[in-house]
């Protein structure tokens, strides 16, 4: 489904910065009548492209000051060591992404944490020891901005 | 700062940000007045900055997306500024962050395909002003994407 057109593109791109409003208050946003708001966002549900909410919080307040990102490369590959190592690596609560890439590494993961030391107890106690973990570059995140995209 | 019952709130509303006050209160153990009454303080306090809709970009034809990672030529003074100035006006580029470490920049480019990536490379990405070095890290699968605090 792409035929969206310029009301639905708007409502987007509300959702997509604050969607815990009522339909009414984002109707009047994108100029709709609260049905109609409600029933093209229940078309834009039902087509999968409105996949769901996360909730924003203050990370830094919340004591959790540092998220690195790391290239991870497989030391041994086959299926069994794949399926081991993502099983293993979901688990951790520290990593919030996970993702299988293909390039110079074999994952990218986001792994957040108090601060650097926590960190390094993180990347010791839980990424080195995963199975079948190869080469990992590590990069300290400064600036996180999200875009629109193209809608 | 938090206490458990803050915790408990803000884990159940990252694991469910669609629950209603009622839910998460029964979930969390207390009253829907008191959950109410926490988690506008928590917003008033800013650790609640809000609920974004994820957009899934492949339920919009975006079939393809890729990690560009850059290094850029730190020597210009405005490099940085520069650089992401010009990365913003790309409609395909989702995400800018910035990094300590061996890379710089990372933008995240989404296509609808393999040929429209290929345009978007060419006339947009090398473009860019100051690149030093460019990779890219093509996205297989995402295993997991919840961005959830470990509270």
């Amino acid at each position: 489904m792409t035929d969206l057109d310029a009301t639905d593109r708007a409502l987007l791109r509300e959702m997509a910065r604050d969607a815990g409003r009522s339909a009414a208050a984002l109707g009047e946003a994108v100029g709709l009548s609260q049905p109609a708001t409600w029933r093209r966002l229940r078309r834009l549900r039902a087509a999968g492209i409105l996949a769901g909410q996360r909730v924003d919080l203050d990370a830094e307040a919340l004591g959790f000051g540092v998220t690195v990102f790391l290239g991870v490369k497989l030391a041994t590959k086959g299926r069994v060591s794949l399926e081991d190592f993502e099983r293993a690596v979901t688990a951790i609560p520290e990593v919030q992404l996970v993702e299988h890439v293909l390039g110079m590494y074999d994952y990218r993961l986001r792994v957040v944490a108090r601060d650097l030391s926590d960190f390094e107890r993180v990347l010791r106690r839980r990424i080195m020891t995963l199975p079948g973990v190869g080469d990992v570059e590590a990069n300290v995140l400064l600036s996180d901005e999200r875009c629109p995209g193209p809608i | 700062m938090l206490d458990d019952l803050d915790r408990r709130l803000l884990r159940q509303l990252q694991a469910d940000p669609n629950l209603t006050a009622a839910d998460l209160a029964e979930r969390a153990g207390v009253t829907a007045l008191r959950a109410t009454r926490r988690l506008a303080r928590l917003e008033e306090r800013g650790i609640l900055k809000g609920r974004r809709a994820r957009i899934d970009w492949t339920a919009l034809g975006y079939a393809v997306a890729v990690s560009l990672r850059f290094t850029l030529e730190k020597a210009q003074a405005n490099a940085f500024d520069a650089f992401i100035a010009a990365a913003r006006e790309i409609p395909e580029v989702v995400e800018i962050q910035t990094f300590l470490g061996r890379v710089d920049v990372r933008l995240y480019v989404i296509a609808r395909d393999m040929a429209h990536y290929q345009q978007l490379y060419r006339d947009r990405i090398l473009a860019l002003p100051h690149i030093a070095e460019l990779e890219a890290l093509m996205t297989v699968a995402t295993l997991k994407n919840d961005e959830s605090l470990p509270l």
